[in-house]
């Protein structure tokens, strides 16, 4: 398996666009939507990268079904290469993982902060886009892999104690990080048109209580919806049988759903 | 003086080293003997005491802004790099004019000069202390776990308070003194300048609160009051699940 180089026409400068997938909450199908949102760009044909950066907890292998003999922690203990942990997904994109192994970097250290960086820094120029798909929550793990995005996507499904803690998660990017532009998916909708509602009472709640506590309050914090994705037994069925909805079963209800969040992160 | 240095006793560069001569004995600056003038040894002192006389306020012998501005840019990167908590502390004295205009100018200044004293009295030796303008000082404080931070404005502000500053013989005046703080936002890269907005802000909001206080930025943003969940969940969608 190799990863794409660069064209020798290519401009050096080309650089991928760096998107963050996260979540207040765990368990709200953050990887399942990296996943399946890589291969949807795929199919409108992006060079993406998925990159596990959820290091204490990561569990990307598991969605892909991938058993992975190079992993992030091979690289980082000079044990591999970055080229070598750089694999093809079923999807039709490219995948780097972290593997069981990496709980002794669930907490930030200057090293692993450099050994994030740099494995960026490398893989960039040759991808359209690196997905980093983070862990839930605000440790300081996650935080730093999102400041690393140009943009971020929160994905929450419409559970309270779930929207409460992207809330929670807004708000610190928007205090830590100065984010003005934050990206929403809901996921698990009953009904299409519940992600705008909950996009709606999320901003409410911003307007209120997050921009005015801004040092500039005259630029304030906007959510984007991208879309939701309704809940769907296809998805269960994809889930299960370890493989890419937009692949199985790609005129199911979400599969469309993902396609359309694919197609407004690229507008 | 030799030859060298001051070869043209008129020149613009001559008359212009010589007023710094000055300024660095009226500092307090110890050059090195007459007989070693123009020797490398002399040129380095005078280049020190010069460094030292541009980067202290005239007035409280604090930092002024300029290493203020340069250790603040330094300490922004390390935070970056090292993610250890840091806190700026902007603090002003609260009715400051009313000092000078009751007591005179001079008065204001032996103010100034004890509140730059406490200041440093009150913090470690590696924290910077500076007289950021006017009545206004800052601090930085780098390694500051945000469990200390309130309480070391605090102490600031409680020993401004009680230590009674002598103004003129048999004159002794109080005063208080209002602090803003903010943690410099750890493995993020950020700006000096938005840094010392913050905790602006929260000096004005001290100020504002009644002054004689200290307000820190809430490191707790993380934390969801009922007022926000009360909000979140204000449509019927949501009807049920508050209690």
């Amino acid at each position: 398996m190799t990863s794409p180089s660069p064209s020798p026409s290519a401009p050096s400068t080309k650089r991928a666009r760096i998107t963050a997938v996260t979540s207040g909450k765990g368990g709200v199908g953050k990887t399942f939507m990296s996943a399946n949102l890589a291969a949807a760009l795929a199919q409108r044909g992006e060079r993406v990268l998925v990159l596990d950066a959820d290091l204490g907890l990561a569990n990307l292998d598991v969605v892909l079904n991938l058993f992975p003999k190079i992993t992030l922690h091979d690289v980082f203990t000079g044990k591999a290469t970055l080229d070598d942990a750089v694999l093809a997904a079923p999807g039709g994109f490219w995948v780097v993982l972290a593997g069981s192994g990496m709980v002794e970097y669930s907490r930030l250290t200057t090293e692993v902060r450099d050994q994030l960086l740099a494995a960026i820094e490398t893989l960039a120029p040759r991808f359209d886009r690196i997905i980093l798909d983070t862990g839930a929550g605000i440790s300081d793990v996650v935080l730093f892999a999102v400041s690393l995005a140009e943009e971020v996507v929160v994905v929450t499904t419409p559970e309270p104690t779930s929207l409460t803690d992207a809330y929670a998660t807004i708000k610190v990017l928007a205090a830590q990080q100065q984010r003005r532009h934050i990206r929403l998916v809901v996921n698990q909708v009953t009904r299409t048109g519940d992600g705008r509602v909950i996009r709606g009472q999320l901003q409410q709640v911003v307007d209120r209580f997050v921009t005015p506590q801004f040092v500039d309050p005259t630029t304030p914090l906007s959510l984007e919806l991208l879309g939701d994705v309704p809940t769907d037994p296809a998805v269960r069925e994809a889930v299960q049988r370890r493989q890419l909805l937009v692949e199985i079963l790609p005129g199911s209800a979400a599969a469309r759903a993902v396609g359309a969040i694919a197609d407004k992160l690229r507008a | 003086m030799p030859q060298t240095i001051l070869a043209n006793a008129e020149s613009p560069s001559r008359l212009q080293l010589q007023s710094a001569l000055q300024l660095l004995e009226l500092g307090g600056h110890v050059m090195p003997p007459d007989a070693l003038c123009g020797s490398p040894e002399w040129l380095q002192s005078v280049i020190d005491g010069l460094c030292n006389l541009s980067s202290r306020d005239a007035l409280t012998g604090l930092a002024n802004r300029r290493p203020f501005e340069l250790a603040l840019a330094r300490e922004v990167d390390r935070v970056a790099r090292v993610g250890e908590p840091a806190l700026v502390l902007m603090a002003d004295i609260d009715h400051f004019k009313r000092i000078n205009d009751t007591h005179g100018h001079p008065a204001g200044d032996q103010v100034l000069k004890s509140v730059a004293q406490t200041l440093i009295d009150c913090v470690r030796p590696m924290d910077t202390v500076a007289r950021f303008g006017g009545e206004e000082f800052a601090v930085i404080l780098p390694n500051c776990p945000a469990a200390f931070g309130q309480t070391v404005a605090e102490r600031i502000r409680r020993k401004v308070e009680t230590r009674p500053i002598a103004v003129a013989p048999g004159v002794q005046v109080s005063v208080t003194i209002s602090l803003g703080g903010a943690y410099a936002p750890q493995w993020v890269r950020s700006s000096a300048a938005l840094w010392v907005e913050r905790a602006d802000r929260q000096l004005y909001l001290a100020k504002a609160g009644g002054r004689n206080r200290a307000c820190l930025e809430s490191t707790a943003v993380a934390q969801v009051s009922a007022e926000e969940k009360g909000l979140l969940f204000s449509t019927s969608q949501f009807q049920g699940f508050l209690e």
